[in-house]
């Protein structure tokens, strides 16, 4: 377990800024700032620069000889494929609207923080290699020359980003960090220097289908154990279809709720639904996974690791595809995945065999958010629901980053919500909806190591849910990402004890009645329903 | 320092114009230096245009501010979730007329015991830059007074409405003053708020500082000598219809003091920051309608050699393992 400082010390921010230019203060790398580089094998596995075994705290990077023409040649490249990287380059008027948007700069005080500092990072050696009068003028103008020091500051600043655009919100010009970041770690690649908790999971994911690198078989077996606990619950056996060719949907859904604690209940809460509609779906094991670590890598393994869905959407001859909660999946879904991959002519845009409900939302991409899925069908009153087995949740609803601001999916959820569980309060609207915070964990940072820098950067979520604790007394934090499902337990116990998290489909399954079911007694955590403490199995 | 060199730098270029004229270089920031400046601005302006037009948009990337467009009985955000060109042309409009995107400008308050972090509305940025640009367009509406013959009735409804409040003779125009106030309050949150300075360089005092200089120079020219208004006419017209000449009248040091800063202010604007004023129409986070997931958006330079990991491999490696789990397998053993 890492160590960081309890609440009380962790609070104790300075907003206040160096004298010293930003140029002059170099922020030392120390446990808890910092994730782990990508390991050599993994790197090679990927076909990736520069593999070694290197630390952030080492002196000497081992970057390779030709480092900064490396940098400067990508630099170019990225400058010509991407009209939002030169823009963003060179419009910024420094106003500090975004300043004290970024949840890293609201829980940490590190004016590098803050998105306009970020961006100065990579804008600095723009204008210092590329603009006559800067160069000139030197750090008057914000210029810099490329040396090492700077790979470094990179490295630590665009690995605390988790692209998660809060800052573009309130850009006048819309100028997007996640966008920045993206090219500032294609450059860092280029000289070898990323972290392992992206770049395993995109090499697992790449082999056997999911990040968590779960085979099929053990994929199966995990899948089989969940349905022995449904049937322990409800007293009905699930037979999921797997890798089943001819059904009408395939479903796919982020590896993380398979393997852990809480994501677990919000997949049997996917079963339970399909079981409880006679969905003609079918999971698979090759497309595993709904998350996508290469949106946080390099557009190619985004491509890559995302083509899999479609391949496998044409092999088993689905009609449409399905997809789970998840944050970034749906970024991915939403605004790359057709161009792409796509077009998907061999899909049909996707109709709720239920209700019948046709949507358009997702006429190019063919794939449908399982929250636009299943509020159609309580709106339609195709659900069996009993609110009731909710009661002891007081739940309170987390807009995912990328699904608030990378999509517009706000009202879907909250619609499930409201019809599933009895008691539901929202936080305070800076903090929801578009202007959602991160659970400081997005674009590749949950990982153990960087647990004090993501308490940090998850104090205006933890804060907002302590608020709503504290005055509705609420217990539980619903969300629609994996990631989150990941993050937030941790985050609420450091900030907000006592507030647990769920998914939205845990609590639909929760609620659902399934036909000849026997009487529950306990929810999917095999916590007692309300009234049933006294029940024996 | 960086405020200190852009003072001098702008200082500078009122001093100079003003010595020039006296040894009689008039002609030269009369009529050359404009000339210059109109064309390094015409031809800047659209090089940068251009340059950032010619660079592809791979990816359709709006930043959401509201509700997608969704299932027909859930309330949809038209104007900050945009499915089509016309919704992106209301975001736009909204963006840039009305600067949308400041008005939901927040400050963060952090209590340290609770702990308690709060939110709350912070308008001054939106409403003083809001107040500088309305005005600076206004002034220049004004000015074209000095640009066309006959005045279009456009400009003296500007000049009336500006002027509305009737003080002092000649009378007042009220942009004068709060274009002063705007870029005042621009500068003070640079000196004085910490994260602003912090992150303010020399090429966001200078704009401010020529402003300020552009404002100050024309109020000494009308309210203080009292230039005339004929002669400078004159000679804006000559240059307009390409007949340059120097008025026969002599014309006050100010006004060339005033006309340099103003052709730096040309000769600047596309190198600068101030490019705002087009970026922001190819800004892909705000301009792109939220539609890749309705349609196909096309990245000209999608490389087709890159493919997923095929499920013919994936079954090579595990076919056995698939096998034994029972899951069906595509080729036997």
């Amino acid at each position: 377990m890492a160590k960081y400082p309890p609440p009380e010390e962790l609070i104790k921010i300075n907003y206040s800024t160096p004298v010293k230019s930003w140029m002059d203060t170099k922020t030392p790398f120390k446990p808890g700032n910092f994730s782990y580089p990508g390991k050599p094998d993994i790197l090679k596995y990927l076909g990736m620069p520069n593999p070694r075994v290197w630390s952030p705290t080492d002196d000497d990077w081992q970057l390779p000889p030709d480092w900064q023409r490396l940098v400067m040649e990508k630099f170019r490249s990225l400058l010509k494929k991407y009209r939002s990287f030169k823009v963003f380059m060179d419009i910024c008027v420094r106003c500090g609207a975004c300043a004290d948007k970024c949840h890293f700069f609201i829980g940490g005080g590190d004016p590098k923080n803050m998105p306009v500092l970020r961006a100065e990072l990579l804008r600095s050696i723009y204008r210092g290699e590329f603009s006559a009068a800067a160069k000139v003028l030197g750090k008057l103008a914000g210029a810099r020359k490329l040396e090492e020091d700077v790979i470094k500051e990179w490295f630590l600043y665009f690995y605390q980003c988790t692209e998660c655009r809060r800052c573009s919100l309130f850009c006048p010009y819309g100028i997007d960090t996640a966008e920045i970041t993206m090219m500032a770690r294609e450059l860092l690649h280029e000289v070898g220097c990323n972290i392992n908790w992206i770049l395993e999971p995109a090499a697992n994911c790449n082999r056997t289908g999911n990040h968590l690198g779960i085979q099929p078989h053990a994929y199966k077996d995990m899948m089989d154990f969940l349905c022995d606990d449904i049937e322990d619950i409800t007293g009905k056996r699930i037979r999921p279809n797997v890798n089943k060719k001819g059904c009408e949907i395939l479903f796919i859904t982020p590896s993380g709720d398979i393997f852990a604690d809480p994501g677990i209940y919000t997949y049997m809460g996917y079963l339970i639904l399909f079981e409880h509609l006679g969905l003609d779906v079918t999971w698979s094991t090759y497309a595993s996974e709904g998350g996508n670590f290469g949106l946080f890598t390099s557009d190619k393994m985004m491509k890559k690791i995302n083509g899999k869905m479609y391949n496998e959407a044409k092999r088993l001859g689905v009609k449409w595809i399905l997809g789970g909660e998840c944050g970034h999946m749906w970024r991915v879904i939403n605004q790359y995945m057709s161009t792409m991959n796509g077009p998907a002519d061999f899909l049909e845009t996707p109709v709720s065999p239920i209700t019948g409900t046709k949507f358009d939302a997702a006429s190019g991409t063919k794939m449908l958010h399982i929250a636009e899925f299943t509020a159609d069908l309580i709106k339609n009153k195709k659900l069996n629901l009993d609110p009731s087995r909710n009661d002891n949740f007081i739940s309170t609803f987390h807009d995912s980053c990328n699904p608030a601001r990378g999509m517009g999916l706000l009202e879907e959820p909250r619609y499930i919500m409201k019809n599933v569980c009895r008691q539901f309060y929202e936080m305070p609207e800076n903090t929801i909806r578009e202007q959602t915070f991160c659970c400081g964990g997005g674009a590749g940072l949950n990982n153990e190591e960087f647990t004090e820098t993501r308490l940090r950067g998850g104090l205006p979520r933890g804060n907002a849910v302590k608020y709503v604790r504290d005055r509705h007394g609420v217990n539980n934090l619903a969300c629609i990402c994996a990631i989150d499902r990941a993050t937030l337990p941790p985050l609420c116990d450091y900030w907000a004890p006592g507030v647990g998290v769920s998914g939205v489909h845990e609590l639909v399954g929760n609620a659902i009645i399934l036909d000849g079911e026997k009487k529950r007694t306990t929810d999917l955590r095999q916590n007692p329903l309300p009234g049933m403490e006294d029940e024996e199995e | 320092m960086a405020a200190f060199y852009s003072f001098l730098a702008v200082l500078a270029l009122i001093v100079i114009p003003w010595l020039g004229v006296g040894m009689g270089m008039s002609a030269l920031f009369g009529i050359a230096l404009p000339y210059i400046a109109i064309i390094i601005f015409m031809v800047g302006f659209t090089m940068r245009i251009v340059d950032w037009a010619k660079s592809p948009v791979p990816f359709c990337i709006p930043t959401t501010g509201g509700q997608q467009k969704s299932l027909p009985w859930i309330k949809w955000s038209p104007w900050d979730n945009p499915v089509d060109k016309k919704g992106v042309f209301m975001r736009m409009v909204l963006e840039v007329l009305c600067f949308r995107s400041l008005f939901r400008n927040t400050s963060v308050k952090l209590q340290q015991d609770g702990p308690k972090v709060g939110y709350s509305s912070e308008k001054s940025l939106w409403l003083f830059s809001l107040i500088f640009h309305y005005c600076f367009l206004l002034i220049l509406v004004r000015h074209l007074r000095f640009f066309l013959m006959p005045i279009p009735g456009a400009v003296g409804i500007a000049e009336f409405l500006d002027s509305i409040l009737q003080i002092g003779l000649p009378v007042m125009y009220q942009s004068d003053a709060l274009i002063m106030v705007g870029l005042l309050f621009l500068l003070a949150r640079r000196v004085f708020d910490g994260k602003v300075r912090y992150i303010t360089l020399m090429q966001d005092y200078f704009p401010l500082f020529l402003l300020l200089g552009i404002v100050l120079t024309g109020v000494w020219m009308r309210y203080v000598v009292k230039v005339d208004v004929i002669a400078v006419k004159e000679l804006t017209m000559s240059i307009v219809t390409l007949r340059p000449h120097m008025p026969t009248a002599p014309i006050d040091p100010s006004v060339y003091a005033h006309l340099t800063l103003v052709c730096a202010l040309f000769i600047y604007f596309p190198f600068s920051k101030l490019m705002h004023m087009g970026g922001i129409f190819l800004s892909p986070t705000r301009v792109l309608p939220n539609m890749s997931r309705r349609a196909q958006w096309v990245n000209p330079w999608n490389d087709p050699a890159v493919k997923a990991h095929s499920y013919e491999a994936y079954e090579d490696d595990f076919r056995e393992k698939m096998i034994e789990a029972g899951l069906p397998v595509d080729k036997k053993a």
